[in-house]
């Protein structure tokens, strides 16, 4: 079920126009903030995530460094992605990136998705799955350009980072942020975090990161989940943060031109079909035929 | 002789009724097992084509059910693709007659069948729809395995969305000649639906729509 707390902007697989669309919620755009510079590693957001959502803690791996967890799973939405960076004055960078859905405003995953009521978009921003309706497909995964939808292999559901939209819709703030030590995670409207991220990259940058800046990548129309990077100018050494994501050029053609194409086509075969049997009728074989 | 119904025939025998062999019980069977199994995967899979069909996923057994089974009936429908093949695969090679349909294909569209030059078995038209659908089948099935289990291939996560769309481009090639495949069967051509019912036809059918075939089969 979509929040009912929350107005709703886009609905996968839906054909025709929106639900109610009535909430009681005044829609702004919310956003949360990551301070990468100032993430500690502690991975309390992990823990708080797993609580408030009702998963178990999983098993740790080891392999000498600090990534304990090697990814996402589909009741594990929310990773520290651990990055010791070579630079290339010959330094090391100890990066800690948090890792979850990026709540893009023009998200591949509902783009792709087939499944009505499958994917929700909240006029707040927050993309939500809805797995009651989901049918397992994956084409979300396909649509996704930061690789974070993670099927459930016994329920062939899948599941990722719901921004708390329970815990939004009811005035609160989403659980890892409630959990973060440093303050390096923050929440609040899109315009607001906007405001601090630029206010801290641009105190970075006085204080000698030079290339420190704001991630909000707009080839996906900007996402509400925003870094604070220290280097802005390579987000790919952040553990694999695409530099410009965008919602694969294929899965577009798929879901727009192929898609009112094919339609059109296969109405106007039918059509044609029929209006041939209008025009020249059935073959009849002439009955003196094999006396011919 | 006379324990053997005019369904279990063989192909060209003449029925008591006087009628002739067009498909044997075996061709019919495998015809129904590529129809039945192709028509679940196309509602099915243009449930997940367009949000204004997703309805047809009901054929499946709903939307869940249908994606399950989808894949399911699709290695289904391949498999009965390459049993018409090990049947139909030399009658369905291209012959110098063909040529001369082609050039005729507007008399042939027209129903002026008289300047349509004598065929054999199979038309150079029924020839193209074997062959869409041939290889249609193929691509489908490829891309069908890719798109059935993607979490076992993450790292083929960028080919997906290239897959996707071949699987939908291929399966609309197909629709096109289903579509033309089932006016001419049920509508057009008056007689066709029983060859592959019944599995007969009458003389005066053969003679008209594939008088070669009709020719080699009444010479032995």
């Amino acid at each position: 079920m979509p929040n009912e707390n929350l107005t709703v902007k886009a609905i996968s697989g839906h054909p025709g126009a929106l639900g109610s669309g009535a909430a009681p919620e005044a829609s702004y755009e919310v956003c949360k903030l990551i301070d990468t510079t100032t993430c500690i590693g502690c991975k309390a957001c992990e823990v708080a995530c797993l609580e408030w959502n009702g998963y178990e803690f999983r098993e740790t791996t080891f392999d000498n460094t600090y990534q304990t967890m090697p990814d996402t799973e589909w009741n594990y939405w929310n990773l520290i992605r651990f990055s010791e960076h070579e630079n290339s004055d010959g330094t090391l960078s100890w990066l800690m990136r948090k890792d979850q859905c990026m709540h893009c405003a023009d998200p591949g995953c509902l783009e792709a998705c087939p499944a009505d009521g499958a994917i929700v978009q909240y006029e707040n921003g927050i993309v939500d799955f809805n797995e009651e309706h989901c049918i397992g497909c994956q084409y979300c995964v396909t649509g996704c350009p930061f690789n974070i939808p993670r099927l459930n292999p016994s329920t062939k559901k899948v599941f990722k980072c719901s921004l708390c939209s329970d815990r939004v819709g009811a005035g609160l703030e989403p659980a890892c942020v409630k959990s973060c030590p440093t303050g390096c995670l923050h929440f609040g409207s899109k315009e607001d975090m906007k405001f601090e991220a630029e206010k801290r990259a641009t105190q970075l940058r006085k204080n000698g990161f030079e290339h420190a800046g704001v991630y909000d990548p707009a080839g996906v129309g900007g996402t509400h989940v925003i870094y604070v990077l220290h280097d802005a100018d390579d987000p790919e050494k952040y553990s694999g943060l695409p530099a410009n994501p965008t919602v694969p050029i294929m899965v577009r053609f798929w879901k727009h031109p192929l898609k009112w194409l094919g339609n059109v086509a296969m109405l106007l075969g039918v059509a044609g079909v029929m209006t041939h049997y209008l025009r020249f009728g059935p073959k009849e074989v002439d009955a003196k035929e094999a006396k011919r | 002789m006379s324990t053997q119904t005019a369904a279990a025939l063989p192909e060209g025998a003449i029925t008591p009724s006087g009628e002739i062999v067009r498909y044997t019980y075996k061709e019919r069977l495998c015809h129904w097992t590529n129809g039945v199994t192709y028509v679940f995967c196309l509602c099915t899979g243009l449930a997940f084509y367009s949000p204004y069909l997703y309805w047809l996923s009901v054929v499946g057994g709903g939307p869940m059910a249908a994606r399950m089974l989808h894949p399911w009936v699709g290695v289904f429908f391949y498999l009965a693709v390459v049993w018409m093949h090990t049947m139909w695969k030399q009658q369905m090679a291209s012959i110098p007659e063909d040529q001369q349909w082609k050039d005729k294909i507007k008399d042939y569209v027209e129903n002026n069948d008289d300047a349509v030059p004598p065929q054999g078995r199979f038309n150079a038209g029924q020839k193209l729809f074997y062959w869409v659908m041939y290889y249609g089948a193929l691509v489908l099935l490829i891309t069908g395995i890719l798109m059935w289990f993607p979490e076992k291939w993450r790292g083929l996560h960028g080919i997906m969305s290239v897959v996707n769309p071949l699987h939908a481009a291929a399966a609309l090639a197909t629709i096109g000649a289903f579509i033309i495949h089932v006016y001419m069967g049920i509508l057009m051509v008056s007689g066709g639906f029983e060859g592959i019912t019944k599995g007969t036809v009458t003389k005066e059918w053969a003679q008209h729509h594939h008088r070669l075939w009709y020719d080699k089969m009444t010479r032995r």
